[in-house]
C-alpha cells in the first residue's frame, strides 16, 4: 500500500523468566498502518496486544523484527533520528491516574514534551498548550489544576492533549477508555474521532472491547497468545469472522441490546500460559475443530480474501 | 411475601462534612429464582446497596446509619443485634465481589477458606467439610478440584480464583446471593463462563440473584428486570427488555444511547451525556439529574421527583416528564 506510513514485520518480543524460560510475548507479529486510519489490536489479557503496541515504538526492545516508518528502518534509529521518531509517535495509556505527574499542574504536562524536543519559545508553547487543552475541552480557569482535580474522564482528555501536542502521526492509545463510566466514554471516543479529523493522525487502538473496536477501527487484528490470528476490514470482521478464536470471541461479546441474542459460543478453558504454549497452533486446546494437523504445524497468517487474513488450517478456500 | 424485600433504605456515612446520605429511600423486592439487575456508573450507590443489605459496614464507631427496613423471609435484619446478622451473612444471604485476589485470604488455601465457613455453618468434621469443599470446586468448573483445593489464591488464574469465591459463596447454599461486579475484571470468553454459571444457579437452585454491575451487555443478556440508579436513587425500573427498547428516565435513555453496540452506525458520533456525575455532598433539592438533563425545567432544580409508575405494569420512573 502506497499510503502505509508504518509497518512492523515478524516482531517478536521474549522475556526472560528465571535464567532459561523464554516468554514469547509477541510472535512474529506484522502489521501496517496507513495514513489516518484506525488499526486496533483486540484480544484478552496476556496476548500481548499492549507489548506488541510498546515494542511498535522501541518504548521496549524488540527482540528482533523490522519496523519500518516512511520506507526507513526504524530499529536502527538512534540519537536524533530517534527523538524525531518519538515525536511523531505518541502514547495515551490506559490509567489516566498514573499516566499523569502528580506534583505538575497540567499545563505543565502538557508544556513538557515541547520543552524535551526545544519547539518555540516559552511565549509560543503556551500559546500552543493553551490551543490544544482547549480543543480536548478543558476550560481556561483549569489549567493551573493539578491532575487530582480532574475526573477520570478529563484526565483522559489531558493526556491527548500531551499527545497531541506534538502534532504527531501516530497515536498508540492502550485501553484509553476502558477506565471510564460508560456515559465519560462516549464523550472520549468521540473526542478520539474528532481529533483525528482535525490533526490527521493515524491510531493504533488497543483494546478488548469488541463493541468500541467496531466503532472506532478501519481494521482489526485479533490477537492470541502473542499470534495475530486474524486480519480484516472492522466491518467484514464482526460480519464473517473466520477463525474460530474470532468467532468465539465475538460470540462472548454481551451486546447492551436485547433483541441480539446470538448463538454463543463458549471457549472450554483458558489461555494457555505464554512459558507453556501448545505446539502448532496456539489456539487448538481450546478449539471445536482442531486437527491432529493443528498440533504438527503452526498456521501461517494469510490471505482469502482481499485484506481479509486468517491463521487457521481449517480454513480451505 | 417476597424472599428479600427492601424498603425505603437510606444509608448515610459520618463524614468530616457532616452525615451524607450514600443512598437515598431505595426499595425492591427479589423473589426466589429471580435474577435482579442493579445499573449505574461508579458512585450511584449500588455497591453502597448491596453492602448495606450485608451489613458490611462497621457500626460500632456510629460511623454509618441505616434507615428503612430489609426484610428478609419476613424478618427485619437491617436492625437484629450484629452478631445475629453473622448467621445470615453467608449462610442465607452470601456475596461475591468484583476483585477475587482481594477477596480471598492470601495467606490460606482456597481449600481452608471453605472449610473455615462450611464449619461455621454446619455441625460436620474437617473431613466432611474438604469433601465438601472438593465438590463444590467441581460444581464451579474447577478442573482437578481434588489438587486445587490446596491452592493459594495467588496459584490460580483471574477466572479460577472467581469460580472459587463462587465455590465460598456457595458453601452453605444461600437462598440470596449478591454479586458484586463479578465479572468486570475478566475477559470476556471468562465472564461469558462465569454468567452462565450464575444464570444456572438461579435456575437450577432458584437462588435469587442481585446483580450489580456498570456493564449494560451484560443485563441486556441475562437479566429480566433491573434498575437504574443515579446519585443514591433509583430513577428508573422495570422490565429489562422493555427498558431497553423504550427508556424513559432521561438518563436511561442517554446510557443506553451512549453505549456502542455492533449495530452502531460509525459515521455519527456517539450520543454523549453532559457533564460528569456531581459530588453527594452538592447534591441539591431538586432532580438530582437535573444538571445533565436536556429536558430540565424550573420545577426539576426546586423539587426532586418521586419514582412513579409509568408505561407499563411494573414499570417505574422518576421523573416529571411522565406524570
Amino acid at each position: 500500500m502506497e499510503d502505509t506510513i508504518f509497518s512492523v514485520k515478524n516482531l517478536t518480543k521474549e522475556f526472560y523468566s528465571g535464567r532459561k524460560k523464554i516468554i514469547k510475548a509477541v510472535n512474529n507479529v506484522s502489521f501496517e498502518l496507513r495514513e489516518k486510519e484506525t488499526y486496533s489490536l483486540v484480544g484478552e489479557s496476556g496476548c500481548g496486544k499492549s507489548t506488541t503496541g510498546r515494542a511498535a515504538l522501541r518504548l521496549i526492545e524488540p527482540t528482533s523484527g523490522e519496523i519500518m516508518y516512511h520506507g526507513r528502518d526504524a530499529m536502527k534509529f538512534k540519537g536524533k533520528e530517534m527523538l524525531d521518531f518519538r515525536r511523531r509517535m505518541q502514547m495515551v495509556f490506559q490509567d489516566p491516574y498514573s499516566s499523569l505527574n502528580p506534583r505538575m499542574t497540567i499545563d505543565k504536562i502538557v508544556e513538557e514534551p515541547l520543552i524535551i524536543h526545544k519547539l518555540g519559545n516559552k511565549a509560543e508553547r503556551e500559546a500552543k498548550v493553551a490551543e490544544i487543552l482547549s480543543k480536548v475541552g478543558i476550560r481556561r480557569d483549569q489549567f493551573k489544576r493539578y491532575p487530582h482535580e480532574f475526573s477520570g474522564g478529563q484526565k483522559q482528555r489531558i493526556s491527548m492533549a500531551r499527545a497531541l501536542i506534538l502534532n504527531p502521526e501516530i497515536i498508540v492509545c492502550d485501553e484509553p477508555v476502558s477506565a471510564l463510566d460508560v456515559s465519560i466514554q462516549a464523550q472520549v471516543l468521540n473526542l478520539l474521532k474528532k481529533l483525528q479529523d482535525d490533526y490527521n493522525v493515524s491510531y493504533l487502538f488497543i483494546s478488548h472491547d469488541m463493541s468500541v473496536v467496531k466503532y472506532i477501527s478501519d481494521r482489526i487484528g485479533v490477537m492470541y497468545l502473542g499470534n495475530i490470528v486474524e486480519e480484516a476490514d472492522a466491518e467484514d470482521l464482526f460480519a464473517n469472522p473466520l477463525h474460530p478464536y474470532t468467532q468465539a470471541l465475538l460470540s462472548a461479546v454481551p451486546e447492551a441490546d436485547p433483541d441480539i441474542r446470538k448463538e454463543r459460543i463458549t471457549l472450554h478453558g483458558e489461555i494457555p500460559s505464554p512459558l507453556n504454549v501448545p505446539s502448532g497452533c496456539p489456539f487448538r486446546t481450546r478449539c471445536r475443530y482442531a486437527t491432529e494437523e493443528c498440533a504438527m504445524s503452526k498456521p501461517e497468517l494469510r490471505t482469502v480474501d482481499g485484506s481479509h487474513r486468517v491463521a487457521c488450517h481449517n480454513y480451505n478456500k | 411475601m417476597s424472599l428479600l424485600e427492601v424498603k425505603n433504605l437510606k444509608t448515610s456515612f459520618k463524614t468530616l462534612r457532616g452525615m451524607v446520605t450514600a443512598i437515598d429511600g431505595v426499595s425492591f423486592n427479589v423473589d426466589k429464582d429471580e435474577m435482579v439487575a442493579i445499573i449505574g456508573e461508579s458512585g450511584c450507590g449500588k455497591s453502597v446497596t448491596s453492602q448495606s443489605i450485608m451489613r458490611l459496614y462497621p457500626e460500632t464507631d456510629q460511623s454509618v446509619e441505616y434507615e428503612g427496613e430489609v426484610l428478609f423471609n419476613g424478618e427485619d435484619i437491617l436492625h437484629i443485634p450484629f452478631k445475629e446478622m453473622a448467621k445470615h451473612r453467608g449462610n442465607d444471604i452470601a456475596m461475591i465481589f468484583q476483585d477475587a485476589l482481594a477477596s480471598l485470604n492470601p495467606v490460606f488455601t482456597v481449600g481452608d477458606q471453605i472449610i473455615e465457613a462450611l464449619r461455621i455453618h454446619k455441625k460436620i468434621t474437617k473431613k466432611e467439610a474438604r469433601e465438601e469443599a472438593i465438590k463444590l470446586l467441581e460444581q464451579t468448573g474447577i478442573p482437578d478440584a481434588a489438587k486445587r483445593v490446596d491452592a493459594y489464591p495467588h496459584e490460580l488464574s483471574g477466572g479460577m480464583r472467581q469460580r472459587a469465591m463462587i465455590a465460598l459463596a456457595l458453601s452453605c447454599r444461600p437462598q440470596i446471593l449478591i454479586a458484586d461486579e463479578p465479572t468486570t475484571a475478566l475477559d470476556v470468553t471468562i465472564q461469558a463462563q462465569i454468567m452462565e454459571m450464575i444464570v444456572n444457579l438461579n435456575k437450577e437452585y432458584g437462588m435469587g440473584i442481585i446483580l450489580i454491575t456498570h456493564d449494560l451487555g451484560v443485563v441486556a443478556q441475562h437479566c429480566k428486570r433491573a434498575m437504574v440508579m443515579y446519585l443514591g436513587q433509583i430513577v428508573e425500573e422495570g422490565d429489562v427488555e422493555t427498558m431497553f427498547k423504550h427508556p424513559m428516565h432521561p438518563y436511561t435513555k442517554g446510557l443506553i444511547k451512549s453505549v456502542p453496540t455492533t449495530k452502531t452506525d460509525k459515521d455519527k458520533p456517539l450520543y454523549t451525556i453532559n457533564g460528569v456525575v456531581p459530588k453527594l455532598s452538592e447534591a441539591g433539592d431538586g432532580c438530582r439529574f437535573c444538571d445533565r438533563c436536556e429536558h430540565a425545567t424550573e420545577r426539576c432544580f426546586h423539587e426532586c421527583p418521586s419514582l412513579k409508575a409509568a408505561g407499563e405494569e411494573g414499570h417505574n420512573v422518576r421523573c416529571f416528564l411522565y406524570e
